[in-house]
């Protein structure tokens, strides 16, 4: 996989490990590049490091396990429009927020008002010469560049057409939804969000639908002092054909990031999250589960985290589960970074395949690194297949084998839900995930 | 219900090793029949090929429920008919909650034989009720299926499936070992609760004590594959005197 990645990249793999600059030329030649009003400097600085750093080539080590060949070619392959819109969390009082082909559509979205904070498009505020997002736009991506290079979020932020910038001042009840809908066949859509959170505030976000034949997005958070942010994002089989997503957050002290993300089928993804604990006594939990099934073509998810603990006593957690059958493919990579100081920390990692049959594979590469001494890290990871022995406990049961399996694999994935916190998004999310393996058992 | 067993060998799957070497009994509907035996002798083999679990393999003979092949049925036809198995090791399932998984199971048995599915008040009002006179609390119905419990919690947990379930077809898998007096007092209890005309029992069983409190019709006993004699509660009082050797020595 990883020679044809680099012939299907069409480089000529010598000194450099990136895929050559001719790969980064075509991939830009391709773009239509805003210029950008408050964005203007960085994204003249994204520009800069883009082309020192190329895009990454097959024999990137932190692309060992996923192939950058489709993300790296100029143009998206084609991809047919199917209508059906995910009526995920429609039971709940949110602010909507629609993006077509990666442009915020006002006329079909809410007000851009809610108590306690401030929200602003991007491409309207770009007009102008000065935003309060000009303090964060590239920003936390430009820090979330060290020690590992991520060229195709310094991409976003040089070709971001559209996204939001909220800033909350206060306690937000009501969750903003960014829905997401497609409409041209071959659509290249960048989207970066930026996010602050002052003080105390507090915001969901709530993010699902399908963005773009390839997507790329970014979203940039910082959390204040005592703020707390919660994320949960979803994508299903035709959201999400090829996509990276990344998302850096910068989390102060004792404030709180919680970001959970669902991916049911869908064909290649790769989700980065980079995560800096900046603050004394903060809480950063990222997890997720996937559901891949090889037969609806080739599935490939691949979540690579990154979390740096730079203060004392902060709690850091990673919960990634994957589902995989027909041949699909599952990856994590995760790292958890102690840095010198960070006394009192307190981080755990979990990563673990479910494989339903032989075909498919699950792959981790778990890392720590700790340069303080009174810390508590651990970090496990498991591939296996579903527990015969439960299976035939619930059969007995009177519990048919298909609804059986749907249990167990609910199961399976309990602990990434219980990373959740608000009870009724979590309740949506396994009603609709019980209903979707459901009906995949019958069919 | 009636369950016939007739001249039933079976070997393991993957292995050539025979383990059941003609097992021939029959219970009648309304009977509490009990096996005992050494030590693997084969009779938790005998409850698992009647439940259907996967490993083994029927070389010859049959096995009929109310003169159905049960054999033929997959695991959950089986328990859809009115067979039941409390396992002698029940089984730990991280992440589904006992409540769910007795639910679960109680309306997907309804469905199959056609009936309503309960509603939740009234399942809710029903596990309840029968849980209070095993002495499970509300707490244990919360956690995940049999996930930290004490050995004597997990049996009577499988007694509360069987209450719900209300099998006509019940075989008891060694479910008063590890249990004190009380605890198999209410297991007992449990039990004989659910004797009627039509229930029958299939109780497998290393001591005499269980036997004190559920009193068989007849009491087989089981060896190297064989039942290798067949007699009344007086035999399960023998074999609690005298050990398995005499028995053993009779049959050469
Ligand atoms: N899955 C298995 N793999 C290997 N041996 C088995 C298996 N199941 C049963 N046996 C063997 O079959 C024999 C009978 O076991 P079992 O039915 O558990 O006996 P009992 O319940 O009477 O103690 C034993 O020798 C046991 O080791
Ligand atoms: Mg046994």
């Amino acid at each position: 996989m990883a020679d044809t990645a680099v012939l299907a990249a069409g480089a000529k793999p010598a000194a450099k490990t990136g895929a050559g600059d001719a790969v980064l030329a075509a991939r830009l030649d391709a773009l239509d590049l805003p210029v950008g009003g408050f964005t203007a400097a960085a994204r003249k600085d994204a520009a800069a490091r883009l082309q020192a750093m190329g895009l990454p080539g097959a024999r990137d080590e932190y692309w060992r396990y996923t192939n950058p060949a489709p993300f790296n070619a100029p143009l998206p392959e084609a991809l047919a429009y199917t209508s059906r819109e995910s009526s995920l969390f429609d039971g709940i009082d949110r602010l909507k927020l629609v993006f077509v082909d990666g442009v915020f559509d006002a006329a079909a979205s809410d007000p851009l008002t809610g108590e306690g904070m401030q929200i602003d498009i991007l491409s309207t505020a770009d007009a102008g010469p000065a935003h309060w997002a000009g303090d964060l736009y590239g920003k936390l991506e430009t820090s979330g560049q060290t020690p590992v290079k991520r060229p195709f979020a310094v991409l976003n932020t040089l070709a971001a057409q559209d996204g939001v910038l909220i800033r909350v001042t206060g306690k937000v009840a009501r969750p903003v939804h960014i829905l997401y809908r497609r409409d041209g066949q071959a659509t290249d859509v960048h989207v970066h969000h930026v996010i602050r959170l002052e003080p105390g505030a507090e915001l969901t976000l709530l993010e699902t639908g399908g963005i773009g034949a390839r997507s790329n997005t970014v979203t940039e958070v910082e959390i204040g002092k005592g703020a707390r942010f919660h994320h949960i994002a979803s994508k299903r089989a035709d959201d999400a054909k090829l996509g990276i997503g990344h998302i850096f957050a910068r989390v102060g002290e004792g404030a709180l990031f919680k970001s959970f993300s669902l991916a049911v089928n869908g064909r290649v993804m790769r989700n980065e999250g980079v995560i800096e604990i900046v603050g004394d006594d903060a809480v950063a939990h990222i997890a997720a589960a996937v559901l891949g099934d090889g037969n609806e073509g080739a599935f490939h998810h691949d979540d690579t985290v990154f979390i740096a603990h730079a203060a004392e006593r902060c709690e850091s957690r990673q919960v990634y589960k994957k589902v995989l059958k027909n041949g699909a493919e599952g990856i994590f990579q995760g790292k958890i970074l102690v840095k010198p100081g960070a006394q009192k920390t307190d981080g755990y990692q979990i990563s673990q395949g479910l494989l339903l049959d032989e075909g498919s594979q699950f792959l981790a590469k778990p890392e720590l690194e700790i340069y303080a001494d009174d810390v508590k890290c651990s970090h496990g990871s498991t591939t296996g297949a579903l527990d015969e022995t439960a299976l035939f406990y619930l059969r007995s049961r009177g519990v048919p084998k298909e609804q059986a399996i749907v249990l167990l694999v609910l199961s399976f994935l309990a602990d990434a839900l219980d990373e959740i916190e608000d009870e009724r998004l979590r309740d949506d999310i396994l009603t609709r995930l019980d209903e979707w393996l459901t009906s995949r058992a019958k069919g | 219900m009636s369950l016939n067993i007739n001249n039933l060998h079976v070997k393991l799957e993957d292995e050539d090793k025979q383990i059941l070497k003609g097992v021939t009994l029959e219970v009648p509907a309304g009977e509490v029949h009990a096996i005992m035996g050494p030590n693997g002798s084969g009779k938790s083999t005998l409850s698992y090929v009647l439940s259907g679990r996967d490993g083994y393999e029927v070389t010859e003979g049959s096995a009929t429920l109310d003169g159905a092949d049960l054999l033929a049925m997959e695991p959950e036809e089986r328990a859809a008919a009115g067979l039941f198995l409390a396992f002698q090791y029940p089984v730990e399932i991280p992440g589904v909650g006992n409540m769910t998984f007795l639910r679960t199971a109680l309306n997907a048995q309804r469905k199959a034989r056609g009936e309503e599915e309960l509603s939740s008040g009234d399942f809710l009002k029903l596990v309840r009720e029968k849980a209070k006179t095993l002495k499970i609390d509300a707490e244990m119905l919360k956690r995940p299926v049999n996930v930290g419990f004490s050995g004597g919690e997990k049996k009577r947990n499988e007694i509360l499936q069987m209450a719900m379930l209300e099998p006509r077809m019940c075989i008891l898998d060694e479910t008063d070992s590890g249990l004190d007096v009380d605890a198999m007092r209410l297991v007992a209890d449990g039990v004989n609760a659910l004797r009627s005309p039509e229930r029958s029992f299939l109780v497998i069983t290393h001591y005499q004590r269980l036997l004190d409190h559920i009193r068989p019709d007849v009491v087989h006993i089981m060896s190297n594959g064989r039942i290798i004699k067949t007699g009344g509660p007086e035999l399960a009082i023998e074999v609690e005197q005298n050990g398995y050797g005499d028995l053993l020595a009779e049959v050469g």
